[in-house]
């Protein structure tokens, strides 16, 4: 039960007033500007923009120097201004097949046509620290080749080509979108994607890990990890056809997956789709796998009881915003609630009491 | 207009006014910030999904001389989306191969210029994978 408390502005302000302070830290250090942040954190802005499912990366930047870099909270921010905004329209599917790739890689296929592309990667490098960084030098620069890559086919089309992988049949249907209707079981993969897409980061982590340890085991290769821009083409219906508006970075992530067939379908691969904002790949991985997970029962497997096969808890507690919502009103003031509760502790104490002593006397 | 549409958002108003004097027009649509949900296909090739929005800022206004331009830009800049639409209107008057010259050229020569930079940058980190012999025939 609610009920509204009066009072303690002055504490509010003098709190808000010293959150300011302490966001700025020690004014000897120079300001970080949000340029800064969205050039030089460019990873925690992608978190940002994906989870906050918003595709902006100064207003990202913005989010997470208010948000004194605590990356939910920015994602906070970013979810409630995006309530402010009219919703133009919905873009074309966009093309990733297209994508002016940046990175690309294929943990089964080892010669593939456009290559392995390792783009700007953490892989390989040794997890030492750089003291380098800490002292101020000149800005490093890229190597180059002669010429650029040029269009990098998907991987899964080559296995298609053997009918070993199973097909994704293409259709123009209108999605469901969770941010206009609630989320309601059970959800069809559209929906599924959609709230994997925005869900945690580290969530998905755990239970995409989950996935290899066993719980609901699905023998996942990344097929192909893919990133890049794309552009992103939308129908204006006052000019009769379509334009493109923008261009957007995503990381696409194509897993496959053992299967041993079923009534319904023959042994072939099967696959789990990943598609994140950003450079994001952590992401896109988990979320491959949990959509994969997602989709015992689409393909006649067994319901194992496995946390990420069961989509009401995966889909009702992956996105942060509500989590930590919930989790933390719980701080907020509660004290009629804790004073009944405290009332009945005591009541249950005097009848208690009363037993033990009628207990005593006999 | 997806060069107009992707351009830095300042990059398209200073080319349009390096071209001369802007003309004299009314609002269709004053400019407007909004959200434009991006869709995604499941596996690359499936159903739509959505993937998430992205911000968009459009405006549609009509010169003095009635032709009517529509600007459709990323981002949240209201002035970038006013100079996208007046270049879109005066592609349609005879200053055209005039903003043709000063603002698409040069916008899609540094769109070329950084596309190519990204990708010779990717090209420079292909990798050969070998497989090594495992002793076994």
């Amino acid at each position: 039960m609610y009920v509204a408390v009066k009072g303690g502005e002055r504490a509010i302000d003098a709190a808000h007033q010293w959150l300011a302070e302490e966001r700025r830290g020690d004014t000897d250090v120079p300001e970080m500007s949000v340029a800064q942040i969205r050039e030089q954190m460019r990873l925690a802005v992608n978190r940002v923009m994906a989870e906050g499912s918003l595709y902006d990366p100064d207003l990202a930047a913005l989010a997470i120097k208010q948000a004194r870099g605590d990356l939910i909270e920015a994602i906070f921010l970013i979810r409630a201004y995006r309530t402010t905004l009219p919703r133009f329209g919905a873009s074309r599917p966009v093309d990733t097949d297209a994508m002016a790739v940046e990175r690309r890689v294929s943990a089964t296929f080892k010669d593939l046509p456009g290559g392995q592309i390792l783009g700007p990667t953490f892989d390989y490098t040794h997890r030492l620290l750089d003291f380098k960084l800490a002292a101020e030098g000149e800005a490093p620069v890229a190597g180059r080749a002669d010429t650029g890559v040029g269009h990098v086919p998907h991987v899964t089309g080559f296995l298609n080509r053997e009918g070993l992988i199973e097909e994704q049949p293409s259709s123009d249907d209108t999605p469901p979108d969770l941010t206009r209707e609630p989320l309601e079981l059970p959800a069809n993969r559209a929906l599924r994607l959609q709230a994997l897409t925005r869900a945690d980061e580290g969530f998905t982590l755990g239970l995409a890990y989950s996935t290899q340890r066993g719980y609901a085991r699905n023998h996942a290769f990344v097929g192909e990890l893919r990133i890049g821009a794309v552009e992103v083409e939308m129908d204006i219906p006052e000019l009769g056809f379509a334009i493109s508006i923008g261009e957007v970075t995503l990381t696409e992530c194509e897993t496959v997956n053992q299967f041993k067939g079923s009534k319904t379908e023959p042994p072939q691969f099967t696959r789990g789709y990943g598609l994140v904002f950003g450079q994001t790949e952590r992401k896109a991985i988990s979320m491959a796998l949990v959509d994969r997970a997602l989709r015992w029962e689409e393909l006649g497997e067994d319901n194992v009881g496995a946390p990420a096969q069961d989509a009401e808890f995966v889909l009702y507690h992956s996105d942060n915003i509500q989590a930590t919502g919930f989790l933390e009103h719980i701080k907020l003031p509660h004290y009629v609630d804790f004073q009944s509760e405290l009332e009945l502790v005591r009541k249950l104490r005097r009848s208690a009491g009363a037993q033990d002593l009628q207990e005593a006397a006999e | 207009m997806g060069l107009l549409a992707r351009a830095r958002q300042d990059c398209v108003a200073a080319l349009l006014d390096a071209c001369g004097d802007r003309p004299a027009f009314d609002w269709l649509r004053a400019p407007e910030v909004g959200a434009v949900m991006v869709r995604g296909r499941t596996g690359g090739t499936g159903a739509p999904f959505n993937l998430g929005e992205m911000t968009v800022t459009r405006c549609a206004l009509r010169l003095a001389t009635g032709e009517v331009g529509h600007g459709y830009v990323q981002g949240r800049s209201k002035p970038a989306a006013e100079a996208a639409a007046l270049v879109d209107a005066l592609m349609h008057t005879d200053a055209a191969r005039e903003v043709r010259a000063g603002v698409l050229g040069p916008l899609a020569r540094e769109e070329t210029a950084r596309r190519e930079a990204r990708a010779q940058k990717a090209a420079a980190t292909k990798v050969e994978f070998f497989t090594l012999v495992r002793g076994e025939d």
